[in-house]
Formats: C-alpha cells, sequence, structure tokens
C-alpha cells in the first residue's frame, strides 16, 4: 500500500532516509515483485516441477546410456563385462547355493530358480545404493548447471535398467536351457518389470535426498540390503518355509508381513511369470493361491513409492547444491 | 542518515526495468574437510559428546550484498581471491540458496564457470549432446547446434572423439564455453570462463559474448584481467571480504582498484 509513494520519482534516496536498513530489504523484495521477478534458488511449484523433468527425458537416457558406456572405459575387455558380470555372478551362486550348501530343497529347477532371484533383487539393489550417491556424485553438475535434480537419481534407475536388460538375456537363455517353454504368460513378466523399475524410481528418490544430506547412509546401506535380500526368498523358497508344520505356519501374522516385502512380491511374481515348473510346484504340490494378492500389493508398492518418494525428493529441491 | 551505516540504501531508477534484484544477501555454506585425529575412536567420543564434526566449517562467504541491476547491463565484478566473486554468481544461478536475504531474477540465470561439469570419461562428443539437453534443449535442436559448437570449439582434429580427461585444460574450457554460448540465455554469468584459452579464442569468446548480451537481458562477468573487465562491462562492482566496496561505471571503479591494489 506504501508502495507508490516510497517509489516515487524521487527513488532511491528518499527510501534511505525514510527507512532504516531493515525496510530498505523489505522495498527491494516488494520491488522485485513488482517486476514480477522470481527467487532464484526458489524450489518451482509442483505442477511445474514435473513438466520440466519430463522436459528433460532425453537428457535422463542420454546421461544413463553415457553413464553405462563409461563404467567399463578403463578394462580391457569393455563391453563385454556388461553380459561377463551377470553371468559370473550365477556361477558363484551356483557354486555355493547349488553344489556347496544344496539349499534346492525340493525346488524344481533351482538355477533357474535362483538366477530370476539374484538378477531381479540386484535390479533393486544397485538402483537403491547408487541411487544414494546420486546427488553427492553429482554436485559438481548441480552447482554448474540449473536442471530438477531429480533427474540424477531417475537417470541412475535408467542405469540399473538398461543393466538388467543385458542380464536378461543370460536369464532367458538359462530358462530355456532348462527347457521351460515359451508362452504367452511370459508376456506378463514386462508389466512386472515396469512396477519394479516405478518402485526402484521411487525408492532411490528417497535414498537419494537421505544421501544427500547425510554420507552415513551409503555406508550403513549395504547392511540394510543384505538383511533385505536373506528376507526376501533370493536364495530360498518363502513358499516352501511357509508350508504347513512349519515355524513360519505357527506365526501366520510373521508370513503376511513377509509376503509383503516389496522385493520378495517381484521376485516372487516374476518366477510366477517365468519358471511355470516353479509356479506349478508353488501352486499345487504347497497348495498357495497368492499370485493375485502379489499382484495387488506389486501395483501398491509401486505407487506408493513412485509418488511419495518423488514428493519427498520434490521437497528438498532448494536444498540439494548446498554444503 | 543513512550513509553512517555498513549497509548503505539501494538506488533504485524508476524509469528502468530490473532483471536481477539482490537483497541483504547472506551465504554462508558448509566445507567438509580432513580433520581431527581422524581414527574411529576419537570420531565416536566426538559422536557421544555430541559434537559436531570438527572438519566441518561454515564459511561466511557473502556478508548482506545488495543491488539492482537492470536489463541490458554488463557487469563486471572484480575483488580479490576469496572475496566472494564466484560465490555471488553461484548465488545469483540459483546454485546456492541464500542463508538470508534473497536474490530475484527474470527468467533462469545460466553459468559459464571453469569448472562446469562435463563428464570426463566421455567423449568430447558425447559431452555436448549431455551438455544442450542438460540445458533443456530438444534432441533437434542439438543436432542443430553441433556443428556450429564443435567449429566454435576449434578443438584440433580428432579430440572431439577422444574422452574429456585427455584434453588441456584450455581445451576443456573452449569445449565447455562453447557448449553453454549454443544457447541463450535470460541471465549470462560468467566466472574465469575465458581465462585458461589463447589468444585467438579469446577473440572469438569476446565477440560472442558481445552477442549474447544484446540477446540477453543482462551479463555478469568475474575476471581478474581487468582489461578485459573494462573493454566488456559498462558497470562495475567491487567486492571486497563479501561485502560491497564499490559499484559504478567501469572506469572508475577499475582506476580506484588498481590504486588500492597497487599495481
Amino acid at each position: 500500500m506504501s508502495h507508490p509513494e516510497r517509489l516515487g520519482s524521487s527513488g532511491g534516496e528518499s527510501v534511505g532516509t525514510i527507512a532504516g536498513p531493515p525496510h530498505v530489504s523489505e522495498t527491494l523484495a516488494d520491488y522485485a515483485a513488482r517486476h514480477g521477478l522470481k527467487q532464484s534458488a526458489a524450489r518451482p511449484p509442483l505442477r511445474k516441477y514435473i513438466q520440466d523433468v519430463w522436459a528433460r527425458r532425453n537428457f535422463i537416457w542420454a546421461f544413463a546410456s553415457a553413464k553405462n558406456i563409461s563404467m567399463y572405459t578403463d578394462s580391457r575387455l569393455g563391453q563385454v563385462w556388461q553380459l561377463l558380470t551377470p553371468i559370473l555372478n550365477v556361477a558363484v551362486y551356483y557354486l555355493i547355493f547349488g553344489v556347496l550348501l544344496n539349499t534346492s530343497r525340493g525346488i524344481p529347477d533351482f538355477i533357474p530358480f535362483l538366477v530370476t532371484g539374484v538378477f531381479m533383487f540386484g535390479f533393486t539393489q544397485r538402483s537403491i545404493q547408487s541411487g544414494s550417491k546420486s546427488v553427492g556424485d553429482n554436485l559438481s553438475l548441480i552447482r554448474a548447471l540449473y536442471f530438477p535434480r531429480a533427474t540424477l537419481p531417475l537417470a541412475i534407475a535408467v542405469v540399473e535398467l538398461q543393466q538388467l536388460l543385458t542380464s536378461l538375456i543370460v536369464l532367458m537363455a538359462i530358462i530355456f536351457a532348462f527347457g521351460e517353454p515359451l508362452t504367452f504368460n511370459m508376456l506378463l513378466f514386462l508389466p512386472i518389470l515396469v512396477l519394479q523399475l516405478m518402485f526402484n524410481i521411487g525408492a532411490s528418490l528417497v535414498v537419494a535426498r537421505l544421501g544427500a544430506f547425510n554420507r552415513d547412509i551409503t555406508q550403513l546401506l549395504p547392511f540394510i540390503m543384505r538383511t533385505w535380500l536373506y528376507a526376501s526368498g533370493v536364495i530360498f523358497s518363502l513358499p516352501t518355509l511357509m508350508g504347513p508344520g512349519s515355524k513360519l505356519a505357527q506365526y501366520p501374522w510373521a508370513a503376511d508381513l513377509l509376503q509383503m516385502n516389496p522385493a520378495y512380491v517381484y521376485i516372487e511374481l516374476s518366477r510366477h511369470v517365468l519358471l511355470g515348473k516353479y509356479s506349478d510346484y508353488v501352486e499345487n504340490t504347497l497348495n498357495m493361491q497368492h499370485v493375485g494378492q502379489l499382484w495387488l500389493y506389486a501395483v501398491i508398492w509401486s505407487v506408493v513409492a513412485l509418488v511419495g518418494g518423488f514428493l519427498f525428493f520434490f521437497r528438498a529441491e532448494e536444498r540439494y547444491g548446498r554444503g | 542518515m543513512a550513509d553512517t551505516k555498513v549497509r548503505k540504501a539501494v538506488e533504485i531508477d524508476p524509469n528502468r526495468e530490473p532483471i536481477v534484484v539482490v537483497d541483504d544477501l547472506h551465504i554462508i555454506y558448509r566445507v567438509y574437510g580432513a580433520g581431527g585425529k581422524g581414527n574411529a575412536a576419537s570420531a565416536f567420543s566426538r559422536v557421544l559428546r555430541r559434537e559436531s564434526r570438527p572438519s566441518m566449517t561454515e564459511v561466511h562467504a557473502i556478508k548482506g550484498l545488495s543491488f539492482v541491476v537492470y536489463r541490458g547491463e554488463a557487469v563486471g565484478i572484480i575483488g580479490t581471491n576469496g572475496s566472494g566473486k564466484s560465490t555471488l554468481l553461484k548465488a545469483i544461478a540459483g546454485l546456492l540458496p541464500p542463508h538470508s536475504g534473497g536474490v530475484y531474477t527474470d527468467g533462469q540465470p545460466s553459468l559459464l564457470g571453469v569448472n562446469a561439469a562435463l563428464m570426463k570419461d566421455l567423449t568430447g562428443e558425447r559431452n555436448i549432446v549431455l551438455g544442450c539437453l542438460a540445458m533443456g534443449m530438444t534432441p533437434a535442436e542439438t543436432k542443430a547446434k553441433y556443428q556450429e559448437i564443435v567449429d566454435f570449439a576449434g578443438l584440433k582434429k580428432g579430440f572431439i572423439q577422444y574422452p574429456m580427461r585427455t584434453y588441456s585444460s584450455g581445451m576443456g574450457a573452449r569445449l565447455r564455453f562453447a557448449i553453454a554460448a549454443a544457447k541463450t540465455h535470460d541471465v549470462l554469468l560468467i566466472d574465469e570462463a575465458l581465462a585458461t584459452g589463447d589468444a585467438k579464442f579469446k577473440v572469438k569468446s569476446k565477440r560472442r559474448i558481445e552477442e549474447l548480451r544484446k540477446e540477453a537481458g543482462a551479463v555478469f562477468l568475474v575476471a581478474h584481467q581487468l582489461d578485459v573487465v573494462k573493454e566488456t562491462c559498462d558497470r562495475v562492482i567491487w567486492i571486497d571480504d563479501g561485502m560491497m566496496h564499490m559499484d559504478g561505471p567501469a572506469d572508475e571503479v577499475v582506476a580506484a582498484y588498481i590504486e588500492a591494489t597497487g599495481k
């Protein structure tokens, strides 16, 4: 209300005399607002932010591909490692859990079962672990250019998706080598991948914000991840453990809780879709009909994680350059 | 009167349109570095005693700056090393959030810095594409600008195919400037981006800055070569220890600066 006379033709001189320093700052902010200037480090409205992120989709994809390419530039074999890494992983797990410990416990075709678990869990695990570093590792980029910061954890999730797609070649080869027939049912694997990707993005956005302000998270994450791995039925079958007469059967709430675990949900669904013999074994031998429930959990987890993670990351948007 | 205070009132020219308003800006940033004894026992006792990390220090880099920059101005910022010039540019670009006060701009400011990050493991080619996309260009625009950027950077033949870590500092600076200058900016902030280029590139980049200045609303330039500042800018702000020391026409301020620093 007092703007017009303050900003009359007399200009700054009178501003200085009328008002002491605290009022000067007020006036400058008002003055800026009247001319439509916006706060430079402020976070944009959510709608605009989502549009900005969408506008950078090409950047996300190019950044991810570039990251993927630069990952192996120092090694002699180069991109061959993209394929060799999953194969070696499978070999190690086979040696330990298949040959030495013999954890198969009546699961038909234990190797495809194990490989599906290891790859699908690794997808989520690596997304979260590199997501936690996505802000810290790119501080120079963040301080050099303005772009929506959420593109960084998003790009990380895309990197992991690209890595997984290479691993899937190995997985499919193994599945078919074990005599699994090609079925239409396998097409359902695609929506599972999409749902899991959504979950990974959400989880990686959450840890990206945590990791940006507290580097201790990145030290702690490997242990959390390992605990999660054992709770998710990657190297053993949870349904087998839940059979009648087992310990878990006495505590149904624990079994319910384990089945809600997102990593378990995505892994188990993938197995049901890709491994006909395993699906048959769970449904007929163990008499457990829980696929519908798994789908429900899968959708809920992916939506909750993606929306919640995005909002959580967004709320600290203007602070990521600091420190 | 206000002039006895440390912070002077900012004069506002009602006839001109402001593009950047800096309002009593304070910047404090945290620095994490090696410090303390560095063993686990001392770190643990520190956590138990609820002390903050000894290696973390707070730097009060900008202490209450206020000024208004109008459309079409080219502002040089001078001061000794560590006086807060680069910090100020980062704050205007919105890369460092203010501790108190504020920076108001029209449009998104773009900062051309010496260490504007590009990915050093990737080829120059890929860096151009990534840089353009990060600035918000579409793939078609990126493609259209690609050759222009390569020509402007003027790298030796074949170097565009090599990873950027193999570049000399001058070559890297040229490529970065070429990428950033490919886009028109509302507010352009140039931080010593031209210091490592050779004579031929300096002429080229000066011409490009002139062009950008005409297209842009305002240009900020941080440079230690005072002749460059005098030639390129019409207004100069001299910062000392994070505070305003002098603000006025380029010739006057630079002359006063030379006198004070005893050159």
